[in-house]
């Protein structure tokens, strides 16, 4: 998977996809990443009619029930300005596999417009804005847990790039971190064994790496690994890299 | 609820299996990475480059196969085309009738896996033995390969060593070293014996009809020089277009397979042996297999039929990992499996229908994939073609009312008030199975919907008209 070749940044608008689990669970992280691209002088929108991307099903199988949200969400995110959203999942959903499914429809042109214009958080501040660096201050051992959408896109990278640029910031690496942590949407449900040994393997390889924190660009890996730390009875404190960068310009003096 | 195979499989496997299987995955995968990323600069360049030849080839067959079955013919070689795994057993079976052989050495070829060769040929009196070590420990044992390049991933050296000396060939000792030399002393013997000779192919040049086989035993070397009738079992995928493009795509297979610089032993066949040369076989026969791949290439996941058989899918993917190549009830298991098995099947496609969902989606066989073959969109475009077929899939949750509520933002902000009920409910009430299944093994955090949209309003005021 890759990002598709994207229309560059001109403006300071920007629509918020705040994602379903945000919408649902994770209402500080959304608000982290409004904070964010606030403080980057940015003019957040957000379509009060957004629902999901339409991942669940597309994942699931349910490609025709998948088709009609993305539809949805195409026409709830018309306007011309660029779509930011703090999820790689998200993301890959918009600009990979709705057109994936929309091979065959005859407005895959839209799904792909869309595509060009939809970033993941930190790949659109470092890629598409050019920040190098975060300012502030955030004293932490962090692992930062690189989630498998994304593979391939300039997310990764941009991730670790920001949150290793902020003064106290020590990363640490941890093994085996090219593995998936065995959330994969449906496939943590339909797959449960598999799943949690994923996981519990993940979590393993993280805490032999004694981090203060977790951060990743993505809550779905996150839910699924503090869940199951938490019913372990040993909590894992994780955050969303738009929560790490908004504390990080809280403690800015 | 019913469950899926593959997850029940992986939770009853011992542990001592498990570990076998993930241990050698893992130093498997590490390994190559580093010989790829020492050797190369790029070598996604490599992986890409590579996959676009072997997508021509695929899109192209109905010219190269032509004219590598002209090629051939023009070699001495004789070509018989194989529809069916039932057809390839039968032509097997002739060319070996005609030649009153009864024994018969094996190279490894996983397309005689495909076809049941082996108990075709036991059943008509024909001995057929395996010559790779680790196949012919499967076949000592009445197992079945576990792993496209490992047949024997799934058994540990202490395994090994007891199955030896429950077949008299020496007391315990689980040194790889004795293990070897046994297996060595009792095969010799039988390539001197044996009256024919098969192995699989790795590639088939189109161009000058070269066969090319590689092992890190010399058993296919043994199996055409001591024996006079050499038979090669080919998918008729395995064409590439030119001889130089063995340099590339021999170059990776060693890598992605094995971590090797290049295979130990590597055959390039033109024919049967030409007057005047000492040996080799004096006839050479080449079965084109068929069994499937025609359904495969017309079908949307054509791509699959780039793969050459590395197998460093199976070593880098978290799933077979836990679940050990077994757990796919197929010949061809792993990511590269779940896409291929289940297609190979044609009509029978929903028995194998579960195989595309034991996967998380996370990219990680596309990412090694040395024709860089998309994997995961194949695995999801299955996901779609069993749910059109209406092939019930365990576990996996109807998507039918939630597609409703993430049409209608209505619906969306009734559901998303109406979750604050989960913060009140014991985990077995929860009226979402999905959210059940999710609780059975995880905390579900507490349910906070709609609040990130109060804080918002609260900052600015209520929302613009026209923004949906």
């Amino acid at each position: 998977m890759a990002n598709p070749g994207r229309t560059p940044i001109t403006g300071r608008r920007v629509q918020l996809m705040a994602t379903c689990l945000c919408d649902a669970f994770h209402d500080d992280v959304a608000a982290a990443a409004v904070e964010v691209l606030e403080h980057l002088g940015c003019d957040v929108a957000f379509p009060d009619g957004q629902t999901c991307c339409g991942q669940p099903a597309f994942n699931g199988g349910d490609w025709a029930a998948s088709r009609r949200v993305v539809r949805h969400t195409v026409r709830t995110f018309r306007a011309p300005d660029p779509v930011v959203t703090p999820s790689g999942s998200c993301a890959a959903m918009v600009f990979h596999g709705a057109a994936l499914e929309f091979e065959n429809e005859p407005d895959l042109g839209e799904v792909e417009e869309l595509g060009r214009r939809t970033w993941e958080l930190a790949d659109f501040i470092v890629n598409g804005l050019g920040v190098r660096s975060w300012p502030g201050r955030f004293d932490s051992a962090v692992a930062l847990h690189r989630s498998c959408h994304s593979r391939g896109t300039g997310s990764a990278a941009a991730a670790a790039l920001l949150i290793g640029s902020i003064a106290g910031v020590r990363l640490v690496e941890f093994g085996e971190g090219e593995q998936c942590c065995g959330f994969g949407g449906t496939f943590s449900v339909a797959f449960p064994h598999i799943s949690a040994a994923m996981g519990d393997l993940k979590l393993e390889h993280v805490r032999a790496a004694n981090p203060d924190v977790l951060v990743s660009g993505d809550m779905s890996c996150l839910m699924h690994l503090c869940g199951l730390a938490a019913r372990e009875g040993s909590p894992l404190r994780a955050m969303h890299l738009a929560q790490v960068l908004r504390d990080s310009l809280k403690a800015a003096p | 609820m019913k469950k899926q195979p593959i997850d029940l499989f992986a939770a009853g496997l011992r542990a001592e299996t498990r570990a076998a299987v993930y241990d050698g995955s893992k130093v498997s995968h590490e390994k190559r990475t580093k010989v790829l990323f020492d050797h190369y600069g790029d070598p996604d360049r490599l992986r890409a480059l590579a996959g676009e030849i072997k997508q021509h080839v695929v899109e192209n067959l109905d010219t190269y196969l032509p004219a590598a079955e002209a090629r051939l013919a023009a070699n001495g070689v004789r070509v018989h085309w194989a529809a069916t795994a039932e057809s390839a057993c039968e032509a097997v079976h002739s060319i070996l009738r005609a030649r009153g052989a009864t024994r018969l050495v094996k190279a490894k070829t996983m397309v005689s896996e495909e076809i049941g060769l082996d108990g075709y040929l036991r059943e008509r009196g024909i001995e057929s033995l395996e010559t790779d070590l680790g196949e012919f420990v499967v076949q000592l044992d009445h197992d079945h390969p576990s792993h496209i390049i490992k047949p024997i991933a799934h058994k540990n050296r202490r395994q090994v060593a007891e199955l030896f000396e429950r077949n008299g060939l020496g007391a315990f000792d689980d040194d790889p070293r004795v293990i070897t030399q046994r297996a060595r002393r009792f095969l010799r013997h039988k390539y001197l014996e044996a009256d024919a000779g098969l192995t699989g192919a790795n590639f088939l040049v189109a161009e000058s009809g070269r066969l090319v086989v590689v092992t890190n035993e010399g058993n296919s070397r043994f199996c055409l020089a001591a024996t006079r009738c050499h038979i090669a079992l080919v998918g008729i995928e395995k064409i590439l277009p030119r001889d130089r493009d063995l340099a590339l795509f021999l170059n990776l297979l060693a890598r992605s397979a094995t971590a090797q610089q290049l295979t130990v032993y590597n055959e390039f066949i033109l024919g049967p042996r030409a007057a005047g040369q000492p040996d080799g076989p004096e006839e050479t026969h080449v079965i084109l297999v068929d069994n499937g791949r025609t359904d495969v290439l017309a079908s949307s996941c054509r791509d699959i039929l780039r793969c050459i058989r590395c197998g460093a899918c199976l070593n880098v993917c978290p799933v077979y990992r836990q679940a050990s190549g077994h757990a796919y009830r197929s010949v061809y298991p792993g990511p590269v499996g779940a896409v291929l098995s289940p297609l190979l099947l044609g009509r029978r496609f929903p028995e194998k229908a579960d195989l595309p969902k034991a996967s998380s989606l996370c990219g990680a066989c596309n990412e090694v994939c040395p024709v860089d073959i998309p994997i995961p969109d194949l695995l999801l475009r299955l996901r779609d073609k069993a749910h059109v077929e209406g092939v019930p899939s365990p576990g996996t949750p109807p998507m039918g009312a939630w597609a409703v509520m993430a049409t209608s933002p209505a619906a969306w902000k009734a559901a998303l008030a109406c979750g604050h009920i989960l913060n009140h409910l014991p985990a077995r009430l929860i009226p979402v199975p999905a959210l059940r299944a999710w609780e059975a093994r995880r905390e579900l955090p507490p349910w906070r919907g709609g609040e990130f949209r109060k804080w918002l309003r609260n900052r600015r005021g209520p929302p613009m008209p026209g923004t949906g």
